[in-house]
């Protein structure tokens, strides 16, 4: 992809294309916006454009920022080479389910739309997988059910929202409320113990030194990215959030595209569900309590826009690891949770203060530049 | 108080009375892509109603905006009551006595009527509302308004549309508003209460109070208007001409004439495939067109002259399945399309570029390649993946033989200039088999240049085959870029004839007469 940059912009030019009698353009009318700015170059990994790219980094330097603060806080422990590499495992370990489902809250805000359910829906998949019922079928049967019952619900919010012409926020907020309802049904209020070996073994069990839980947010984490990056499920997904009218009129079917990304978080959620089992090996109706907050959260502090069509899956990443690292500070200097709650308030506000202010000033830049080349 | 006072109506044009309250001195505007002001000229003088026309697009809202305090002219001179003045804010443009009253009222529909007249700035003590106070002042305004009837106390959202409307200008009042502009106020009023609101009108101006009148309806503005200023493209092409005198042919021709001479492509002398192409049979949609039956053939450029309220974008979006049809059929090479469905006919081989470019076509945040491959990326793709390089080729192939200027296709399409992003959407549809292109208004906001250029393309396309039905209000456009031309007037198609056949003066009168006799809805 090195032809990236074409250099002419002359008005001379005329192409094979078009005959030649067509009628003379003066050059300092259409010339205007053509500004003197270099053509961005797209790498091959920054599917999303510079802009992201950029935003990322910043992200990446919050990372670290915490992480010294972490050294100068706990010098003790960081000099401790084998408790550095445990530490980071654990850290990932814990951003490993929020992080599958920020995965599918990416897409569905990216998408136009918003997910409040997440949390209950881990909590019906987890209860219904761990029915004594279920448990006779093995681990596969529970796996799938985990699976079927999150996209089975995710695609009932996506028809609600799209045929049943709900605004996203109501409809998932019924859904909220009602799959925790039938969760608690189902459960008896009990929690249900997890018999099964294999799926309690994914969360105890690690691969060459790299718990399993990791390579599932891995393998969801590039699943994402491709699917947003490289396939026309991604393109939809960016069209629809971004002008839901322009996408209708480009041929796009918008109603039953905002159907498949409700069912994709519903189907994260079945596989948070597995993974959040294994850890407690168990479930109820309460568990995954406000992950919806969570997965938002990490979202936007990813740099995905609320009101949809931008946004990245390494962003979210980002934003899930820079909570998880949070969560991790707090814990090795023995700090209460209720200030790590507020610092991790603070953050979400900071993150989005920035992102306005870099938008702010990027629009102000651009309309100079046309200013000085009109 | 339902006596009107005649006589300052009665009154010729030219002898207004009242000293200048408002001038405009080459004020200019401009957005990102566009230039909204172009050179406006406006003097409003106190207790008459001046009337502004314009098409949509020719920068009336932004005219108002900058006389709201919305937004900030980037040259030119805004003198109120003498002094120039440059208004930080709504609310400092408020306090200097100009209140805007724009079409969609923005009441606060679970207030009172006394709250919403008083809203910002309620009569206080220590911080309390003093509410009798106030509701004795609205009951005043009301009373000043020939409307004692409404209670203050009343919900706003309980009032029908033309209370609400009387609401707005108590609130304009409330102010000391020596200057109301109002947008097309009666367009969301009954026939009989548009009498009340000329009324109303009339009772404050002969109080001095100077009115700017904006609506599309030619004898409203024969009824209530003093003067008359036209805008076209930004900029003032008429001022001050007296309201009842003058023709309307020589209003509307200034409204969508020419200003320049534009450069149409000569209409190659070729045979034509007799196959019909789009057959459109009896198309209606309730309340917007009624019974529209169209032909377009395989390389013929068939034009729908229209003014804004003629049915004539409505009428695009349901050949095109955005819009659902209550009766009629559309059907391509034969066959009959579903209807309501945009999937269908562009599968059929239409493409549409829609009236407002930004809210309906493009991605702005995106580049323009994505822009260019939006509605063809999924055939390029394989098992689902997109094939970006192929993308990025075809687009760049598309920005050559457009002239894209930039031809960076990485580039957002918002940095583009009007044109140029109108480039992109109609780019859009020369990727894949498109058979028929839908263009509604395909020219507004672009430059004189970029004009002639789309020109070009557009029949460029038909020579290779494309059918296109092009929607304009610009008159001349119609007639120097189409084959063939249907005049459309309150939802019906008036006339159908060749292009050759038609001239300008013809086309507006067939235009225009409807409006002339009840008002077409705007």
């Amino acid at each position: 992809m090195s032809e990236d940059a074409p250099t002419s912009t002359a008005t001379s030019e005329r192409s094979a294309g078009l005959p030649a009698q067509s009628p003379p353009v003066d050059p300092a009318v259409t010339h205007a916006t053509a500004g003197k700015t270099a053509a961005p170059r797209l790498s091959w990994w920054s599917g999303d454009g510079g802009e992201g790219a950029k935003r990322n980094l910043g992200l990446i330097g919050v990372l670290v920022a915490l992480v010294v603060i972490g050294i100068a806080t706990r010098p003790d422990l960081y000099s401790d080479s084998s408790w550095v590499w445990g530490n980071f495992l654990t850290i990932l370990k814990l951003a490993s389910v929020v992080g599958v489902v920020t995965v599918g809250m990416t897409f569905v805000i990216i998408g136009g739309g918003i997910d409040l359910s997440v949390g209950a829906i881990i909590a019906i998949a987890g209860v219904w997988s761990t029915t004594v019922a279920t448990q006779n079928f093995g681990a596969g049967g529970m796996i799938f059910t985990a699976l079927v019952v999150g996209l089975s619900v995710g695609l009932i919010n996506g028809l609600l929202i799209s045929y049943g012409k709900l605004v996203p926020f109501i409809a998932t907020l019924a859904m909220l409320v009602a799959a925790r309802g039938l969760a608690a049904e189902i459960s008896n209020k009990q929690t249900q113990v997890s018999d099964n070996d294999f799926i309690n073994g994914i969360a105890a069990n690690s691969l060459l030194g790299i718990p399993l839980l990791v390579y599932i947010l891995a393998a969801v984490v590039i699943g994402g990215w491709v699917l947003l990056n490289r396939t026309t499920f991604g393109r939809r997904t960016v069209a629809v959030g971004g002008n839901p009218e322009a996408a209708r009129l480009a041929g796009i079917n918008v109603k039953r595209h905002t159907v498949l990304l409700y069912a994709l978080s519903g189907l994260c959620c079945g596989i948070a569900a597995i993974m959040l089992t294994s850890q407690a090996t168990s479930a109820q109706a309460a568990m995954a309590n406000l992950y919806e907050l969570d997965a938002i959260a990490a979202a936007i502090i990813g740099g995905t826009l609320l009101s949809g069509g931008r946004g990245t899956i390494v962003g979210s990443l980002l934003g899930v690891l820079i909570f998880s690292t949070i969560t991790n500070l707090f814990a090795i200097n023995g700090l209460s949770t209720e200030a790590q709650n507020m610092v991790k308030g603070g953050i979400i506000v900071a993150a989005v203060l920035i992102q306005q202010v870099q938008f702010g000033s990027l629009g102000k830049f651009l309309r100079r530049n046309r200013a000085t080349t009109a | 108080m339902s006596e009107p006072t005649e006589p300052l109506v009665e009154a010729p044009a030219d002898a207004v009375a009242g000293e200048v309250v408002l001038r405009l001195t080459d004020v200019v505007k401009t957005f990102p892509g566009v230039r909204a002001l172009d050179g406006v000229q406006l003097e409003v003088r106190a207790g008459e109603v001046h009337c502004l026309l314009g098409q949509n697009g020719a920068g009336k809202s932004t005219l108002i905006k900058v006389l709201a305090g919305v937004h900030k002219p980037d040259s030119g001179q805004v003198e109120w009551r003498g002094e120039p003045v440059s208004f930080a804010n709504p609310q400092a443009a408020m306090r200097a006595g100009i209140a805007t009253i724009y079409q969609e009222l923005d009441l606060v529909e679970d207030l009172s009527v006394a709250e919403n007249a008083f809203l910002g700035h309620e009569p206080k003590v220590a911080g309390f509302v003093r509410r009798g106070h106030m509701a004795r002042r609205t009951r005043a305004i009301l009373g000043r308004l020939g409307h004692a009837e409404i209670p203050p106390g009343r919900m706003v959202r309980a009032l029908p549309a033309a209370g609400k409307q009387v609401v707005s200008m108590a609130r304009a009042l409330s102010h000391e508003a020596r200057l109301i502009i109002m947008d097309e106020p009666s367009a969301v009023l009954a026939h009989d209460e548009v009498g009340n609101l000329f009324r109303i009108i009339r009772e404050l101006t002969a109080q001095g109070i100077a009115v700017i009148y904006i609506s599309h309806r030619m004898e409203e503005i024969r009824e209530i208007g003093d003067r008359v200023t036209v805008l076209k493209d930004g900029r003032t092409t008429a001022a001050n001409l007296p309201a009842r005198d003058t023709p309307t042919k020589a209003l509307v021709s200034r409204m969508t004439g020419r200003t320049i001479e534009y450069v149409f492509p000569d209409r190659p002398a070729v045979e034509r495939a007799t196959e019909e192409l789009l057959v459109v049979d009896g198309l209606t949609r309730e309340g917007e067109f009624q019974d529209v039956s169209l032909t377009v053939r395989p390389g013929e450029i068939v034009g729908i002259a229209g003014l804004v309220g003629s049915g004539r974008s409505e009428l695009m979006e349901t050949i095109y399945g955005a819009r659902r049809p209550d009766a009629g059929t559309v059907r391509m090479n034969g066959r009959a399309l579903r209807p309501g469905s945009v999937d269908a006919a562009v599968k059929a081989g239409m493409g549409m570029a829609p009236e407002e470019r930004k809210s309906q076509a493009l991605l702005l945040g995106e580049p323009i390649y994505r822009n260019v491959t939006l509605a063809t990326f999924s055939r390029y793709a394989r098992l689902g993946f997109t094939d970006i390089g192929k993308e990025k080729a075809e687009a760049r192939r598309i920005a050559d033989s457009l002239e894209l200027r930039p031809r960076e296709v990485l580039r957002a399409v918002r940095t583009l200039s009007g044109g140029n992003q109108q480039k992109v959407v109609v780019g859009r549809w020369l990727l894949g088999d498109t058979k028929l292109l839908l263009l509604d208004e395909p020219t507004r906001g672009v430059d004189v240049g970029a004009r002639a250029e789309l020109y070009q393309v557009i029949r460029d396309l038909a020579t290779q085959g494309v059918g296109v039905l092009l929607v304009s209000s610009e008159v001349p456009e119609v007639l120097g870029l189409a084959d063939r031309v249907l005049v459309m007037r309150e939802g019906r198609m008036v006339r159908e004839a060749p292009a050759g056949e038609l001239d300008e003066d013809t086309v507006l009168d067939l235009v225009m007469a409807g409006s002339l006799m009840e008002g077409a809805p705007a």
